[in-house]
């Protein structure tokens, strides 16, 4: 519980050229919060975005204070693992929401998660697109083979007891979230699942949410073969290694 | 929405509800789980396929026993293809969340500017 015995919830959005996606996101977070009437802060984590991203995070800021936009810049592309152990430092909240930027994840699903947590007691909350009424909106027949493929792949080698791995939109316990990015080593995708996997060997209890996940508004997005090959070496790395 | 719930080797709440017992599986890596399975049951199927003429299985028996590892590939990969080809069809296109996210930021560009946003 944090300080004065109700749940606060962080929100770590890191940010790399999402002048274009931060304000609405950051809209959509704020009504959503207000509405459900809970306590809650966004982190933003820009990885010096040439494109003015910190400009724009700034004037947030202003609009909403900041006790509840707190900007937490870092000079150069970092990469997402160390982007979240930098915002967790300076999260005052009790649960930490994980989730893109650039609105192909919707924060209506957060109070959802939150539901979804009281009700199991889960330490880990995690959105999925294979499941129930999840999916997801602007992919063309190839993408959907590839993501379904690629998760029954790991299905059958690492048996997660998580239908979506390598989702990245999830809600954790702020104590579970520093204890897994402490034994977690992989990248990209894989960094994803490599959180779920650690997670079961700790004796974590994982909760899932249907989500859907709506492909970028503004920019492009990138499943090229290059992700394809490392997505495979990751996911026999941890087939070895866990 | 689905609950899925795990305990394992070092389990801490009282209320993880432990789905599996608690096993040397634990702490062994899949890799090493797979390889013990394929040893195991490779090793019992070599040693009824390769046993002598006297301690042989009846005949019918031993002619479905020899093929049993290429039907149990065949088998699984037929599997594989189905399972994958329903998924692919019954995976959910989100037609109205993508509306509904549309009307979203319509809504949230005219509120920010009116709160003096400079976009």
């Amino acid at each position: 519980m944090a300080a004065g015995g109700a749940d606060k919830f962080s929100v770590l959005l890191p940010t790399y050229n999402e002048r274009e996606n931060l304000p609405l996101v950051v809209w959509l977070l704020a009504r959503t919060f207000r509405e459900s009437g809970n306590n809650f802060e966004i982190i933003i984590i820009d990885d010096g975005s040439p494109d003015g991203t910190q400009e724009i995070a700034e004037q947030l800021e202003k609009i909403y204070g900041s006790d509840k936009i707190l900007l937490r810049p870092r000079a150069r592309k970092l990469g997402l693992g160390t982007a979240y152990i930098h915002g967790m430092k300076h999260a005052t909240g009790n649960f930490i929401v994980i989730m893109d930027a650039d609105l192909s994840h919707h924060p209506k699903f957060i109070p959802e998660f939150i539901r979804k947590q009281k009700e199991g007691n889960f330490d880990i909350v995690s959105g999925t697109r294979y499941k129930g009424n999840g999916g997801v909106y602007g992919w063309d027949l190839k993408r959907k083979l590839i993501s379904r493929g690629a998760n029954f792949l790991t299905q059958v080698l690492l048996r997660p007891g998580a239908s979506d791995l390598t989702g990245s939109f999830r809600l954790y316990r702020k104590e579970v979230l520093q204890k897994l990015m402490e034994k977690c080593v992989s990248k990209g995708y894989v960094f994803q699942m490599e959180m779920i996997v650690r997670a079961r060997q700790l004796g974590y209890t994982i909760g899932e949410v249907p989500i859907s996940f709506v492909d970028r508004v503004y920019g492009e997005s990138k499943l090229g073969g290059n992700e394809i090959v490392s997505f495979l070496k990751g996911l026999l790395t941890l087939f070895a290694t866990t | 929405p689905v609950v899925v719930g795990r305990g394992g080797v070092g389990a801490r709440r009282g209320s993880v509800r432990l789905l599996r017992p608690l096993s040397p599986q634990a702490a062994m890596t899949k890799l090493g789980q797979w390889l013990c399975g394929l040893v195991l049951l490779g090793s019992a199927w070599a040693a009824l396929a390769l046993a002598p003429p006297g301690l042989r299985l009846p005949p019918p028996c031993r002619q479905a026993l020899l093929p049993l590892p290429v039907y149990l590939l065949v088998a699984f990969g037929c599997y594989s293809l189905a399972t994958v080809g329903y998924r692919l069809a019954t995976f959910n296109d989100c037609e109205e969340a993508a509306a509904e996210l549309q009307e979203h930021i319509s809504a949230a560009r005219a509120d920010l500017s009116r709160r003096g946003l400079r976009f």
